[in-house]
């Protein structure tokens, strides 16, 4: 499988590092284009884009163009050749429209946290930075819905909720706009009682790559449920920017929890951590985050964070519910963490207590990458059912620990997702190549289990050689189709996912 | 337990999220349809009381606030974060209120409920005074604990830590005392839909301001203009430091 490629020189990337492209080169699907010198944009044509949203608003200064080149991933920045912020829908159906004329590319940016390079600009075009559209419409609270622009990100949305009683779940860990977040079909902690994005959201006011307008469930309508021709809301959730731009998201919304507990429990081992997790949910305990550390990751928080946990796989669970129904969760809970031999559990039920072992838990990419300082991370990202969750931890486990790399885990096991954060000398091709084949083995072995080889992510530059492989030949088939329908000349976020 | 009634003062202000505008005439910012919300400060205070009550450390949160009758919401909002009930000292619509006129209707609301401790934010995000605890304080000649950052109970007195320029202080203080909240006292929770509802019914009487001795007519602390910092230049570039130095010379910087 591996082959040995040659790194095409990228004039354009003078500030990324040699080896990280190797690796990265080493790594990346088949046909992932090279981002070869390109001419810049016709004056004219930047010129045409100031007419439409003012000089201010458009930029193409090297710094704010490399600024939006990238994400939180490891692929290489490709800055587009421009940036532009449209202040409204209307003008970014203009610039929309220009671009599609004149076939220049297209990139949505929001918060750039995405982990999969879905900003990066391949083939350079324009960047359409959308978060100056940040108006919150239409929060309903009888209907438990509310409206977002892209320059809303999803702690903002929960601290204007205050005082409402509601809030909106997914919590995927960064800050990120949650247009944003709809685009990548992102899913968090909490998805396994309140759901990814793609159930919690119920239209978008998409911009197609021709400058048209559509509302995915039909203008102004927010129906908990519909059956009204194809699902486009569902089409458009995770598109990662393929397909359109995503200018405003009517989201579901959910009730406070009138009482919250977190515990911390710690296993014999991975194994029986994992048989936990899958014993808790076939007892239908609904419980509202379910988090995996295996001894490394846990160790590592613990030292990161000031803990002193015990150096164990060790699970990190959340209870949502009135006071009653939590006492009686509670206890279930004990029961079956006993059963598979974990710790007995300390339950923290005060914010800041609660805050405390979260964040330790959010840290997780830091305190990961402070095992080997100077080193880069790169997160896996395979989704597997329940039932195989055990073996393929265990499996993959026994991958890392043959191939001599560092990757502690951490997963969202009720859903079956789990991340090895492995932390590399990106400096060491034999390491970049271990890494490189350790990360093809686990997205082959979570295919051959019934899974997916992005849970969350999404594919964006990295996994595309995957994907077809997950979805056979007539699910790529049909994928092309579709976006052939909707961008027929290739210019939305080109070299994405297909 | 004895009856410890914990009296805690709010304020309805534009939301911190919000971009101000100064409105035409540059005597106020614009408040029409603008999203406001409970002073964070003030949310503060109330979580603490609510806190000690839970705690059994206090019998009663009772809070207040001296506004006009939007301030209703605010209060159903502190009802639902955990106070047991609710005064409007009301304001005529229109009519406006500084730190004096706010200590002077919580002074009076003092006397009438007896609280042992009353407990404010700091300070308002609208207008930063930091006044209101400390002139209440001197009117009612109760001693005052400001930029509170712990707050523990014990018989007939107060301990507070309080966060001051050089560091931590911590006062005992009898009771009755006035104590102003800073942000590291707690995190205050987010009120859920149950609360939200049991609020509805708890009691929220409104009580003319003037029946208070707050006077009528415009505050003590009068404003006399606002306005908006001037926008953000272009920055330049310069080629050699010798123009660096001349330009900031002619700017008047050096």
């Amino acid at each position: 499988m591996s082959r040995s490629c040659a790194v095409p020189a990228f004039p354009s990337l003078s500030r990324c590092n040699m080896a990280l492209r190797r690796v990265l080169a080493l790594a990346a699907a088949l046909g992932r284009r090279s981002c070869c010198s390109k001419p810049p944009l016709p004056p004219d044509f930047v010129q045409a884009l100031r007419a439409v949203v003012g000089a201010p608003n458009v930029s193409t200064a090297t710094a704010v163009r490399e600024q939006h080149g990238h994400d939180e991933s490891m692929h290489p920045c490709a800055p587009p050749d421009a940036v532009v912020w449209p202040q409204a829908v209307g003008q970014v159906q203009e610039l929309a429209a220009l671009c599609h004329r004149r076939r220049v590319p297209m990139v949505p940016f929001g918060t750039g946290t995405g982990l999969e390079g879905g900003v990066n600009a391949v083939q350079g075009g324009v960047c359409f930075d959308l978060s100056r559209m940040d108006a919150i419409a239409e929060l309903s609270l009888e209907d438990f819905s509310v409206t977002v622009e892209p320059g809303v990100t999803r702690k903002a949305l929960n601290k204007h909720l205050r005082g409402t009683g509601l809030w909106f779940p997914v919590d995927p860990g960064a800050d990120a706009s949650l247009c944003g977040m709809a685009a990548t079909g992102a899913s968090g902690t909490n998805a396994v009682r309140y759901g990814t994005m793609r159930p919690n959201v119920l239209n978008l006011r998409v911009v197609l790559p021709d400058g048209r307008l559509l509302h995915t469930a039909g203008p102004g309508r927010q129906p908990r449920k519909r059956a009204a021709g194809y699902d486009l809301t569902s089409l458009f959730v995770g598109s990662e920017g393929t397909l359109g731009f995503l200018t405003q998201a009517t989201l579901r919304l959910h009730p406070l929890p009138e009482a919250t507990a977190v515990t911390i429990a710690s296993f014999p081992g991975v194994g029986a951590a994992v048989a936990c997790t899958v014993q808790v949910l076939q007892a239908a305990v609904p419980v509202a985050r379910i988090e995996f550390l295996d001894e490394v990751m846990a160790d590592a928080c613990s030292r990161f964070s000031g803990m002193g946990l015990p150096v164990a796989a060790t699970l990190l669970l959340e209870l949502h519910g009135s006071r009653r129904s939590l006492a009686e969760q509670q206890q279930q809970m004990e029961e079956i963490v006993q059963q598979n031999g974990g710790s007995s559990l300390a339950w923290a039920e005060g914010l800041e207590e609660r805050e405390k072992l979260w964040s330790m838990r959010h840290n997780a990419w830091y305190a990961a990458l402070a095992l080997r300082p100077g080193c880069q991370g790169y997160s896996t990202d395979v989704c597997v059912p329940i039932s195989r969750l055990p073996d393929v931890v265990v499996e993959t486990k026994q991958d890392l620990q043959a191939s001599s790399l560092t990757g502690p885990m951490v997963g969202h096991v009720g859903d079956g997702n789990f991340h090895c954060i492995l932390v590399f000398n990106s400096q060491d091709p034999e390491e970049a190549q271990r890494i490189h084949a350790f990360t093809q083995r686990l997205g082959r072995r979570a295919l051959a289990a019934g899974g997916t080889c992005t849970g969350e992510h999404g594919v964006g530059l990295g996994k595309r050689a995957l994907l077809q492989e997950e979805l056979g030949q007539e699910g790529l088939d049909t994928l092309r189709s579709i976006k052939a329908a909707l961008d027929p000349h290739n210019l939305m976020n080109p070299g994405k996912v297909l | 337990m004895a009856a410890l009634r914990v009296l805690v003062g709010v304020k309805r202000v534009i939301d911190f999220a919000v971009k101000v505008r100064v409105a035409p005439g540059g005597a106020a910012v614009q408040t029409q349809g603008v999203k406001h919300s409970l002073n964070p400060f003030c949310e503060i205070a109330l979580e603490e009381a609510v806190r000690l009550r839970e705690a059994g450390a206090a019998t009663e949160v009772v809070v207040a606030t001296l506004g006009t009758k939007a301030s209703q919401e605010t209060l159903r909002t502190a009802l639902a974060m955990g106070a047991d009930r609710a005064v409007l000292a009301e304001l005529a619509e229109g009519a406006a209120a500084g730190p004096r006129e706010v200590a002077v209707a919580l002074a009076a609301l003092a006397r009438r409920l007896q609280p042992q401790l009353v407990l404010l934010g700091k300070q308002a995000i609208d207008d930063d005074c930091n006044q209101t605890g400390q002139i209440l304080a001197a009117i009612l000649d109760w001693p005052q604990g400001t930029f509170a950052s712990r707050v523990s109970l014990e018989p007939g007195a107060v301990q507070v830590q309080r966060e001051v320029d050089g560091g931590l202080e911590t006062l005992r203080l009898r009771l009755p005392a006035v104590l102003t909240a800073d942000l590291r006292l707690n995190e205050p929770r987010y009120a859920t839909l149950p609360n939200i509802m049991k609020a509805k019914k708890k009691p929220l009487e409104v009580v003319p301001a003037a029946d208070l001795g707050v006077p009528a007519g415009p505050p003590r602390l009068r404003l006399l203009q606002l306005q908006e910092p001037p926008p953000r230049a272009g920055g330049e570039k310069v080629e050699s430091v010798e123009s660096l130095l001349g330009k900031l010379r002619h700017a008047g910087r050096i």
